[in-house]
């Protein structure tokens, strides 16, 4: 039997929206991505080097990818944005400074420092995710608080734990760590400078090879994973938690794997970025970590509920290259620097619009 | 016998229920010794540090009422009363009438800034929190751009004292040296070396009446009757969306005229900074005053101010004699701001977690029973 005219009409429609550019990529997404196209054609008429700013993009890339790739786990189950990255990060500057406190030195103390930072962030994972657990359906607010209360806490903790390495603790009165640590000698450009390409050396300039590959490691895992019978169990978790539970998974013991996946990536995040950042920042710093790290995955086009590996891929390449391209360009242009307030005004603007949206599912 | 029992249940209970404020009594006494402040010293201080943000904390009620949670979104009215500062600093209106000026110049932008809040936290319902607290982020970027870059080279401001040396965008510090604390000496009255600011007092106290009054009239039972069941209200006939905006209007103008009295008190303030501690240190001294998310009353409101402004002085010069580092007591009460309102949040969500689980848990008890009888 034909189908009637208003079932067409329907079908077409859905056609269009299932074509049109907008819908398929997501609105924000295209007006970003649109900013960023205009910011690379801008850049060269108003006199930057673009070789280096694609390079500079391409090396902050490397710093951040793994950090929103520790998004992923736990938006797949159903714990939304990971507001409590800040626990991660933690995990990780322990490990590092105990790295550095042992006498780790050279590019071996990267991977001991990761070593060292896996108790941490299986153990604040573990009790994270277990509160998570009891607390359903309000876990950002909560996360971000528990984010800003553990950030203070180690603030006290930074100068009363007994470190003595003199390159970390002040000079002047030998106890409490200082507030930025050279890396220089230690773990500083330890996965960046393996197999590094050059672009533009008289500047500086490289491709980071070893950190970009570590990331895909990371990422090719990540995917591997989600694609097991464990990964399965964890996005069903996520999509209908109630259907998940009916076919027999443990939904609490699934979101508690995520949180702990999370808060390691997020431990081997902060390496990674520090490594070619070459400094670790101590106190408040892990607080600014948060914000660019949830809205570069989703500008990728992930929602509260959903991210997949190439939202973190062209989310951490736009929103850095919104980061790097900005000062230069717009300041060339309109002869004032409002580059930090145009950030503000992304980044946050990204996630009131992922919290406001009512569609499921992000954008493909 | 059987009496003793429940009162000792009652008693139980009553600390079960008031544990965050004990807590902070217990802080507060520790600290005491060992700061080693005069009474004196101290009362003036708490006394002083009550007017100033009494007002900016009341402006969180309403939107409990309505059953929105915590109006992170509080920032929003800081950021209207200091644009209405900057303003009346620039047309040099001084005293009172400033004072006065820039709380009318304030409600507009309040206004506007509330509807903008409001309407998006009713396309997020069920986490208004977390929304509220990105949209004051989003909104600091905005506020940004306008004093940084737009005023001076849009927004006509007169005097270049105000200004950046480039000619446009508003120094880091405006200077309210010509109404500062003139609200406060108006009236005030010393008590034993203690100076106690009446009118700011009389400002408070016509605003909890007027909080008080506004329970009792239909939109206030509206609120209520919304913050109970969104469904139930709506079938009854309320226009649930437009009286959550209205509770959010009316907490930005509020807070509006809180940043004000706040910032006359201080007399100076950073222009780019003073407003994005504001909703955290409010809200923290709330819930010390025993508020949770879903009720809060006036007197919570006083209590928490008192506590918590009481270990916002004690901290830093106890911490000191303690360890020896000035350092720890200023992080240890950022620490404690953030902690309270963490375990705040934590309490409520589990229990409405809790009570989610057990009315499942009933309902199947009902249904069962139901198919046995029908068996």
């Amino acid at each position: 039997m034909d189908k009637t005219d208003m079932e067409k009409t329907l079908e077409n429609r859905d056609l269009m929206e299932r074509f049109s550019f907008a819908s398929r990529f997501g609105l924000p997404r295209t007006i970003i991505a649109g900013f960023v196209l205009l910011l690379f054609i801008m850049a060269p008429i108003v006199g930057a080097d673009l070789t280096m700013q694609v390079g500079n993009v391409i090396n902050r890339f490397s710093w951040n990818a793994v950090l929103v790739l520790a998004m992923v786990p736990m938006i797949h189950s159903g714990c939304s944005l990971n507001f409590g990255i800040p626990l991660g990060i933690i995990a990780g500057l322990l490990g590092g400074t105990l790295a550095i406190q042992l006498g780790a030195t050279g590019p071996v103390s990267f991977f001991i420092a990761i070593l060292l930072a896996t108790p941490f962030a299986l153990l604040l994972g573990g009790g994270y995710g277990w509160l998570l657990n009891r607390i359903k359906g309000g876990e950002m607010m909560i996360a971000t608080y528990v984010g800003l209360a553990s950030i203070a806490f180690m603030c006290m903790m930074w100068l009363l734990l007994p470190y003595t390495s003199p390159t970390m603790v002040w000079g002047l009165s030998g106890k409490g760590l200082r507030t930025t640590i050279s890396l220089d000698g230690f773990y500083g450009g330890a996965l960046a400078n393996f197999l590094q390409i050059p672009i533009d050396p008289a500047n500086g300039l490289y491709f980071p090879t070893g950190a970009i590959l570590f990331f895909a490691l990371l990422a090719l895992g990540m995917w591997a994973f989600l694609h097991t019978k464990t990964g399965t169990a964890m996005t069903a978790v996520g999509s209908n938690p109630l259907f998940a539970r009916a076919s027999g998974i443990n939904v609490d013991k699934m979101r508690l794997l995520s949180v702990i996946m999370s808060t390691w990536l997020g431990a081997v995040g902060i390496l990674v970025y520090q490594q070619g950042f070459g400094f670790m920042q101590l106190y408040m710093a892990p607080n600014n970590m948060t914000l660019p790290t949830v809205a570069a995955i989703l500008i990728g086009g992930a929602a509260v509920n959903k991210a997949t590996i190439p939202h973190v891929i062209i989310g951490t390449i736009l929103y850095q290259s919104v980061v790097t391209l900005t000062p230069t360009v717009m300041t060339a242009m309109i002869h004032m620097d409002v580059s930090e307030v145009v950030r503000i005004i992304i980044s946050n603007g990204m996630i009131v619009y992922a919290l406001t949206r009512k569609v499921k599912g992000g954008s493909r | 016998m059987k009496r003793k029992q429940t009162s000792k249940v009652s008693l139980k209970r009553l600390l079960q229920d008031n544990s965050v404020p004990i807590m902070f009594v217990l802080i507060c006494l520790v600290c005491l010794p060992l700061a080693g402040y005069s009474p004196a010293y101290l009362l003036n201080e708490l006394v002083t540090r009550m007017g100033r943000n009494t007002f900016l904390i009341l402006a969180l009620l309403i939107p409990i009422m309505a059953g929105m949670g915590l109006n992170f979104g509080m920032t929003l009215g800081a950021m209207a009363g200091e644009i209405a500062l900057i303003l009346v600093v620039d047309w040099q209106i001084w005293g009172i009438p400033g004072i006065i000026l820039a709380m009318i110049i304030s409600i507009p932008i309040s206004i506007l800034l509330g509807l903008f809040c409001g309407n998006l936290l009713n396309k997020a319902k069920g986490r208004e929190m977390v929304t509220s607290y990105f949209i004051s982020y989003f909104m600091n970027g905005v506020y940004q751009l306008v004093v940084l870059f737009l005023m001076g080279s849009i927004i006509p401001i007169m005097h270049s004292t105000l200004k950046l040396p480039r000619g446009y965008g508003i120094r880091n510090t405006v200077s309210l040296l010509s109404m500062r604390q003139q609200l406060d000496n108006l009236l005030a009255i010393n008590v034993g070396g203690v100076k106690i600011p009446v009118l700011t007092f009389l400002i408070i106290a016509v605003l909890c009446l007027v909080i008080i009054w506004f329970r009792r009239t239909k939109l206030g039972q509206d609120m209520r009757a919304v913050a109970q069941d969104m469904n139930v209200a709506r079938d009854a006939g309320i226009n649930v969306d437009r009286t959550r905006i209205i509770a959010i209007v009316m907490s930005t103008v509020v807070a509006g005229f809180g940043m004000i009295i706040y910032l006359q008190n201080l007399g100076n303030f950073p222009t780019y900074s003073a407003h994005t501690q504001i909703g955290t240190f409010s809200i923290a001294a709330l819930l010390v005053g025993g508020a949770s998310v879903e009720r809060a009353s006036i007197g919570n409101a006083f209590l928490g101010v008192t506590l918590f402004h009481m270990m916002f002085i004690l901290a830093p010069e106890a911490g000191t004699a303690i360890t020896g580092d000035s350092m720890i007591g200023e992080y240890f009460r950022t620490f404690v701001s953030y902690g309270v309102i963490t375990v705040a949040l934590i309490m409520y969500e589990s229990r409405k977690h809790r009570a989610k689980s057990q009315t499942g848990y009933l309902l199947a008890l009902a249904q069962k029973e139901e198919e046995a009888r029908a068996k």
